[in-house]
């Protein structure tokens, strides 16, 4: 019996690799990155500062400038879309494709009123002018939990705080209807309680348009809250990817098991974090083979060889880059499913810790 | 707006004074105007009127309070030469001076800010490397430096065009020229910083992010930021306008206000010199003032923020 | 005995101009409002809170590097003041700050060795060269810093060995009292852990007591032995870290408790609505009524003081010592 055929991806990035003009020399900054969204999906990209997780999508887009170098495939809806000219591009952004940033205060043009910015992106990609577009300014606002939206589009950035920016910012980015919100940290740099809500926000939206969501953060509870799938990213490579609640009950590779370990817990006993000991290499100074291999507490003689590629490692969805996939089995308290009452991170520092002994 | 604009009004009328009042010090102070009107070989009994008639004979405070109770009058004193109004003396030079420094301002403007703009969209590309190279070369020649080069490339080799007097349009070129290409030097390079700056902010991200094409970012987006610092380097530009015209007249013998400052300052002409840099001093003023009115304007930041004003 | 810091009362306000008319409204900004707590000697206090909360002006005030409007502030018995008298420059040899951002906290233009054996070079002058270079050595030790590390610059590091830095010259005096200023919150998740770690392993050396700041509640529960929760200059409750998150009592506490996002849980949906009102426009009675749940109109015209009671305090006019669930 044939299986029905699977809806086409909404994104699909493929060897994706990104080299910034460093003067004399280029540098690798991004190591062919392989990424599908489905329509819909809430993906979740984690990783440290430097792994390559916001370059993947900005080089995705065509915003790194001019010292940036990118290579590889990828595709919109079915259209190849690097190397685009600006036109086409513009199209696709906010069109198809919406990116939220980090900093909501400073994203946004300090000398122009709310109204305006918003109104640009209706302009573009809706055609909207006029009283058409305030009233559809003033509806995106109240959509996004802007009280007074009236009195605010005629209001400046600097005058509104970093929660309502934020708004503010998926407002304009709703406002071009667009497929899939890329969110790049979106609430790193709000306060908990406006972080809150604004997961809140982004859920309800998704949930009324179908809009998919790229969730990149370095926070894993945020990414744990929100994606359906998840991918670890390391050293400008995608070194894990599954499904979330799965990674984060058993994680494969030992880099998101040492960040696990290494997340202080609310609750649960409190015990000693486990550090993962060194630091992210430079880019320019990557280890041969393993990017990881220098801090890795399972590193062998094989993983100084090449780098490892993305493999499955025998469940539903989950694939991992390790040398040593077969021999690093989970073997935490979650084997026995999500509903174990031992919390991840302190499942992830037994493990860790049983590892460490084992090799001692 | 309102404080914003009052304070800044009250801070220019102080700057107004001290100027006044500095130059009205230190020209008493240096040089006996009786000795160089009258000459060396005049009568002491010559001198003595000569101090009599101007009021030099009364001690420097009585001077100074009747100087400015006199301006309240309207009355800027008289040129010792020709005991003309000083006002008037000055006022028929001033539009000779303008017909100068109005063109070389719009030079400035006109070359400097699309090089700078042009300049950091390239970013180091061969344009804007030779750009900046040339800026360099506008930024550390002295006006006189440039001026006399000109003359002689341009005068004395080429002989395209004249090298001093006032006579005709052509006359006009070489001052216009020297200040214009070293205004816009500046204000080239100031500019390509300030775009520089602005370009790397995430709003500009932002807005390519909409979907907004490259040219639409530059100008609406980026340009009214830039905007902000550059107007800085305008205003300070009008003031070195200001300075540059003394040189650059004297230097192609144009009769404006700025060769009349000079001889006025070798006679000890007082009144004459009180009004001229009564006058520089409100130029400069003003301009700073308007310059800091339109960022009141340009930026909303500046408008509104509550400020802390002490514990 | 009494604490080796004793904080009664202390009040720090700032007055400002606000926007309108011609000169602006005067008005005045409560950065701290009345905060009273204890730290015994060699005990962590952590404090959290959101932006505007007053953790970090709190730290200051505490440290005598910003002068208090109201208050008092003891550290072993004698009282702490901002002047820059010769007792003030004494007590930085007893109190120091780890702060948010390494690189600011760093001079650029020094060698971190330099920079680690400043204090000593300050306040204990007469040692000999050798010694205080020793003293160095051991203290980068201490941190984790490699010895070829001394003469880098602080841009040189990383983020993470910045800190170590910054940690290494706030111990070189064995301080008793070591405030941290969200000391991790730049870092990424795993120098976080080491930071911290190694921050927890000279408290057990040394004996250090701290003031440990963070809006990151995770954080707070792992090096504090009490915690107190602030929110528009007050405290609003206080306590042991696992009573305080797994059992709060204020309605803020527990709205921020389960607005935290953490693996293995749904974080259910906040009941929080809007921004937190600005320091400058403090709302009547208690701070929190006007975002608060289960507000009573006692809430918007009294304000609750801070009631201890069996090791935990709570400012509410409904909290009582049994878990709120029962109330509401």
């Amino acid at each position: 019996m044939t299986s029905p055929p699977l809806a086409p991806p909404l994104i699909q990035l493929r060897d994706l690799t990104v080299e910034f003009d460093q003067g004399a020399r280029f540098v690798r900054a991004l190591h062919g990155v392989s990424l599908t969204l489905a329509r819909g999906e809430a993906l979740g990209l984690v990783g440290e500062s430097g792994c390559g997780k916001s370059i993947t999508w900005l080089a995705a887009l065509g915003l790194l400038g001019p010292g940036a170098r990118v290579a590889g495939s990828v595709q919109v809806a079915g259209e190849e879309v690097l190397g685009l000219p600006d036109r086409a591009l513009s199209r696709i952004r906010g069109g198809r494709v919406a990116l939220i940033f980090q900093d909501p205060s400073s994203s946004l043009n300090p000398v122009h009123r709310i109204g305006r910015q918003i109104g640009e992106a209706l302009r573009l990609h809706r055609g909207l002018t006029g009283g058409a577009q305030r009233a559809e300014a003033r509806r995106l606002l109240d959509r996004v939990g802007i009280a007074n939206a009236a009195q605010r589009l005629d209001e400046y950035p600097h005058e509104l705080s970093g929660g309502m920016n934020q708004r503010v910012m998926i407002a304009m980015a709703l406002a071009g209807e667009p497929d899939v919100l890329v969110a790049d940290e979106p609430t790193t740099a709000l306060d908990t309680t406006i972080q809150a809500q604004i997961l809140d926000l982004l859920h309800d939206l998704r949930a009324e348009t179908g809009m998919a969501l790229v969730l990149i953060s370095h926070d894993l509870g945020v990414v744990a809250d929100m994606a359906d799938r998840v991918a670890v990213m390391y050293g400008g490579r995608i070194i894990e990817e599954g499904p979330a609640e799965a990674l984060f009950a058993a994680p494969d590779h030992p880099y998101t098991r040492g960040l696990m370990a290494a997340l202080p817990d609310l609750e649960g006993p409190r015990r000693r974090l486990s550090a993962i000991p060194g630091a992210v290499p430079a880019p320019d100074r990557l280890p041969p083979g393993c990017t990881f291999a220098p801090r890795c507490a399972h590193a062998e003689g094989l993983c100084e060889g090449a780098p490892p590629a993305l493999r499955g490692t025998g469940r539903a969805g989950r694939r991992a880059a390790c040398h040593r996939l077969e021999a690093l089995v989970w073997t935490g308290l979650a084997a026995s499913g999500p509903s174990a009452t031992a919390r991840p991170a302190e499942v992830a520092r037994a493990e860790v810790a049983r590892a460490e002994r084992a090799r001692a | 707006m309102l404080g914003y604009t009052l304070s800044r009004l009250g801070r220019a009328a102080v700057t107004l004074i001290i100027v006044v009042s500095l130059a009205f010090v230190i020209l008493r102070l240096t040089g006996d105007p009786g000795q160089i009107m009258l000459g060396p070989d005049a009568p002491p009994s010559a001198y003595a009127a000569f101090r009599r008639n101007w009021g030099l004979d009364q001690p420097i405070w009585v001077q100074y309070l009747k100087y400015f109770a006199a301006i309240f009058e309207g009355d800027l004193g008289r040129s010792m030469r020709d005991g003309r109004p000083a006002l008037e003396v000055v006022m028929e030079r001033a539009p000779i001076t303008l017909a100068i420094t109005g063109p070389a301002f719009l030079m400035n403007l006109m070359i400097g800010l699309p090089a700078g703009i042009i300049a950091a969209l390239h970013r180091n590309t061969a344009l804007d490397r030779a750009i900046m190279t040339v800026s360099v070369l506008g930024f550390t020649v002295p006006s006189f430096v440039m001026g006399l080069t000109l003359a002689l490339i341009f005068a004395v080799q080429l002989r395209w065009l004249p090298s001093g007097g006032s006579d005709t349009w052509a006359h006009a070129v070489l001052p216009i020229a020297t200040m214009g290409l070293i205004g816009a030097a500046v204000i080239a390079r100031f500019t390509r910083s300030a775009m520089l700056e602005v370009m790397g902010q995430p709003y500009i991200r932002t807005a390519s992010a909409k979907g907004l094409p490259w040219r639409e970012v530059v100008v609406t987006h980026a340009l009214p930021n830039a905007a902000i610092p550059t107007l800085t380097i305008i205003g300070f530009m009008v003031g070195s306008l200001v300075a540059g015209a003394v040189v650059v007249e004297s230097i192609f013998s144009w009769p404006g206000v700025g060769r009349l400052l000079v001889t006025a300052v070798a006679n000890r002409d007082l009144a004459v010199v009180q009004v001229i840099l009564l006058a520089i001093g409100f130029t400069m003023v003003a301009a700073n003032l308007a310059v800091d009115l339109a960022y009141g304007w340009i930026d909303p930041r500046l408008r509104l923020k509550p400020t802390p004003t002490g514990a | 005995m009494s604490a080796l810091l004793e904080v009664r009362d202390l009040a720090r306000h700032f007055a400002v101009a606000r926007p309108g008319g011609l000169w602006g409204r005067r008005a005045t900004l409560r950065a701290v409002d009345g905060v009273s707590f204890d730290i015994e000697a060699g005990r962590t206090l952590g404090l959290v809170g959101e932006s505007g909360c007053g953790k970090s002006t709190t730290a200051r005030l505490v440290l005598g590097l910003t002068p208090a409007t109201a208050g008092d502030i003891r550290f072993d018995g004698v009282p702490v003041t901002a002047r820059h008298d010769g007792d003030w420059r004494r007590a930085r040899a007893r109190m120091q700050m780890v702060y948010q951002d390494p690189l600011g906290a760093l001079d650029r233009r020094q060698a971190v060795a330099e920079q680690i054996g400043e204090p000593l070079a300050i306040h204990r002058p007469l040692t000999p060269r050798a010694e205080r270079a020793e003293r160095v050595a051991a203290l980068m030790d201490a941190v984790g810093l490699r010895r070829d590390q001394a003469a880098r610059y602080p841009h040189e590091l990383s983020g993470g060995q910045r800190q170590r830095v910054v940690i290494a010259r706030a111990l070189a005096l064995d301080p008793q009292l070591l405030v941290c200023d969200e000391p991790v919150s730049a870092l990424d998740v795993s120098i976080q852990a080491q930071v911290l770690n190694l921050l927890d392993d000279l408290r057990a050396r040394t004996g250090f007591a701290a003031l440990f700041i963070s809006h990151d509640l995770k954080v707070v529960r792992q090096m504090a032995d009490r915690v107190a929760v602030m929110y528009l200059g007050r405290i609003v409750e206080e306590g042991a870290p696992d009573e305080v998150f797994h059992a709060p009592l204020h309605p803020y506490t527990q709205a921020l408790v389960a607005a935290i996002p953490t693996l293995g849980r749904r974080r259910v949906r906040t009941t929080l609505r809007g921004d937190p009102p600005s320091p400058v426009d403090r709302p009547p009675g208690c701070p929190f009524h006007t975002r608060c749940p289960v507000a009573i109109a006692r809430c918007a015209s009294e304000t609750p003081a801070l009631r201890h009671d069996a090791g935990r305090a709570v400012a509410c006019h409904l909290a009582a010592a049994t878990p709120f669930a029962e109330i509401v």
